[in-house]
């Protein structure tokens, strides 16, 4: 779609300017309504214009020929920041956005936005960044779709970056598809491979589909920046260089009331969540192989024994044993820890998409057909009630 | 309150199996069903419309025609009334294809205070067509709904769930919020509304009903494209434990030694 203004038709009354809820369009000098590139087509103006100099047109050609993909260069990660501390996501994005922009033959840029966090624009050029876009306001303090969307979009139009990079949180899950409206072009949601195509240097974005019973590589060819959500834990850090060189751009964000109609009221960090799969080491995961919801005890003693923490199955989420940040899998967490401990799961293939990157995957089941052995490294078929406790003996035995 | 509801009907991912063979995805006897995520956004706007009689609740989905099935569904839970969106020219979509024709529809319908979606389908796990519905309308979204605490003054607040937690946020309405399972227990379809829902008459619209020319939908309208899909590789086999169940966890406690993870 696009809104196409019939200059001939145009007197210049600027009604469309006064109705148009996104400031997206403007009179130029000739007193002629033109639309901008914040026009979400809404049709406000269409409505307004007395004079139907404006109409809505379904222009397939009007929308293609907007974009110049040669006019776009870099790779942009976004910084998400969350209390003013990096997300660990983003030091990922570094260590892949590194290797892109650099096949490619061009820079590695961060985009931070918040209060007072502009420490961490050493940190982004620490780890990789040659540019690091800041916005600093109030507004910016926590995220909101509308401030982060504008402050961000506005940037993509003014500096034309040819791929953006988010992390797959709860934050850039909301984010990108907003930026992909505003930008009209194609966003890859929850990326686990990323590559360039050495003959075009178009990205190329590789994502689990079907709960990951199949992969699918997606390319957008034609529509600018190229945007793709990335699975936190998948892609290997970037490795910090106090050496490393980068400047630092401030943006100006203009925003006003209108564009913040939703209000943070507080933000609760709550213990039940704070599971963090993505981060640990060692995870000791239980499924409906334990019969019970009781039998969580006897994971998480062994996750203790380890220092580890307690993943699960869906089934045993859905079944309400153990809430869902604890899921490991397709619609839970994708995670990568040395050590991964599959206590009674069968290894559906929606579970196995979420930790198979894992180090070294021990897997415990009473069938030794269960398709979990599969993919594990090292397999015991046996009860779990009497394994578990007798590794949490060898261990202490071992120790002495 | 005028309430939509945007729903999909998807394949049971979970019944989803590989074929060991040939290594490709087999499709046969897996069961349709609505889209869980989707349950949970109609059930929210159901307990709305519990509170509050003069309530309508609308469902939009988009799909091919049997999806009037899962629609029917949605009535036999207690929805008012449904429009499928469903023609040739929509196949092949991507989300920001998709959303354009999901907001289309919602612009003809026009009349409405809160758009209720689920947080993603099963089948694509993208969560992108929500958010890309309310930009396209203009309106304020919440993503990760887990709560709706209240409404006051054209205003809802709701809790959005983060990993490590969750926000307390008041929005503008109207609105469109994304529902994750925690928000509520989607409730079960009743005989009467069933024997209703199996009379009920499912408009079904196409691009010209939307106003949108043929290439401007589906594939013609997707920035992205599928280059190739493929099933993921396992990995190879390891080693299979033997003996008592002490010496297979001492040789576990061994491997792990040997390769200084503890």
């Amino acid at each position: 779609m696009a809104i196409i203004v019939k200059t001939n038709e145009c007197k210049g009354c600027g009604l469309c300017v006064k109705n148009c809820p996104f400031d997206a369009i403007a009179l130029n000098a000739d007193r002629k309504a033109v639309v901008g590139a914040g026009c979400t087509e809404c049709g406000k103006c269409v409505d307004a214009c007395p004079f139907k100099a404006i109409e809505k047109k379904s222009l397939a050609a009007a929308e293609k020929k907007t974009v110049n993909i040669h006019d776009y260069h870099g790779v942009w990660v976004f910084a998400e920041q969350r209390g003013g501390k990096l997300m660990n996501v983003v030091i990922e994005l570094l260590g892949e956005g590194r290797k892109l922009a650099d096949e490619i033959g061009t820079e590695l840029c961060a985009v931070l936005l918040g209060e007072n966090v502009k420490g961490l624009t050493d940190e982004l050029i620490g780890y990789g960044a040659d540019k690091v876009y800041y916005a600093d306001a109030p507004e910016l303090k926590s995220y909101t779709t509308d401030a982060y969307t504008k402050v961000i979009y506005d940037a993509i139009n003014e500096y034309k970056p040819e791929i953006v990079l988010l992390g797959a949180t709860h934050i850039g899950r909301d984010l990108g598809p907003c930026l992909s409206v505003q930008c009209e072009t194609g966003l890859t949601a929850d990326c686990t491979k990323l590559g360039i195509d050495p003959e075009d240097k178009k990205i190329q974005q590789t994502r689990p589909a079907f709960g990951g019973n199949l992969m699918a590589t997606i390319v957008c060819p034609n529509n600018r920046p190229q945007m793709s959500t990335v699975r936190p834990g998948v892609m290997a850090k970037a490795e910090f260089d106090k050496n490393h060189k980068g400047t630092v751009i401030e943006l100006k964000p203009s925003l006003k009331a209108e564009d913040l109609r939703v209000k943070v009221l507080e933000i609760i960090n709550s213990v039940e969540n704070q599971v963090s799969l993505t981060d640990a080491k060692i995870i000791v995961s239980g499924g409906m192989g334990l019969g019970r919801p009781e039998g969580f005890e006897l994971i998480q003693k062994l996750a203790d024994r380890l220092g580890g923490v307690v993943g699960s199955s869906r089934a045993c989420v859905d079944a309400g044993w153990i809430p869902h940040s604890h899921q490991v899998g397709q619609t839970g967490t994708t995670v990568k820890p040395d050590i991964y401990i599959a206590c009674g799961i069968s290894g559906a293939i929606q579970h196995v998409a979420g930790m198979k990157e894992s180090g070294y995957i021990v897997a415990i089941n009473k069938n030794e057909a269960a398709p979990i052995f599969e993919i594990a490294d090292y397999g015991i078929v046996g009860d779990l009630y009497e394994v578990i406790p007798a590794f949490i003996e060898a261990l202490d035995a071992k120790n002495k | 309150m005028k309430i939509i509801v945007c729903a999909k009907q998807v394949p049971d991912t979970t019944e989803v199996k590989i074929d060991p063979v040939k290594g490709t995805l087999i499709r046969d006897g897996v069961p349709s069903i609505l889209n869980p995520d989707d349950a949970n956004a109609l059930e929210a706007a159901l307990q709305i419309k519990d509170a509050d009689p003069d309530t309508t609740v609308t469902i939009v989905s988009m799909g091919p025609p049997q999806a009037t099935e899962m629609i029917r569904e949605c009535l036999a839970m207690g929805a008012d009334n449904g429009i499928l969106l469903s023609d040739r020219a929509f196949g092949g979509a991507d989300t920001i294809a998709t959303s354009s024709q999901i907001a289309a529809a919602i612009r003809k319908i026009a009349d409405y205070d809160i758009i209720f979606a689920g947080r993603q389908a099963i089948d694509g796990d993208t969560a992108q067509v929500g958010p890309q519905i309310a930009r396209r309308l203009g309106l304020p979204v919440v993503t990760y709904v887990q709560k709706i605490r209240e409404f006051k003054d054209g205003k809802v607040i709701v809790e959005r769930q983060l990993e490590d937690g969750y926000e307390v946020l008041e929005v503008q309405m109207p609105c469109l919020l994304t529902a994750v399972k925690e928000l509520n227990t989607p409730r079960y379809m009743t005989v009467h509304g069933i024997m209703d829902a199996y009379k009920a008459d499912i408009p079904v619209w196409n691009h010209d009903d939307l106003g949108l020319a043929p290439e401007c939908c589906g594939l013609n309208a997707s920035p992205t494209q599928v280059l190739r899909s493929f099933t993921p590789a396992p990995k190879g086999k390891g080693e299979m434990a033997a003996g008592s169940v002490k010496d297979m966890t001492e040789t576990l406690v061994d491997r792990l030694n040997e390769k200084h993870l503890i």
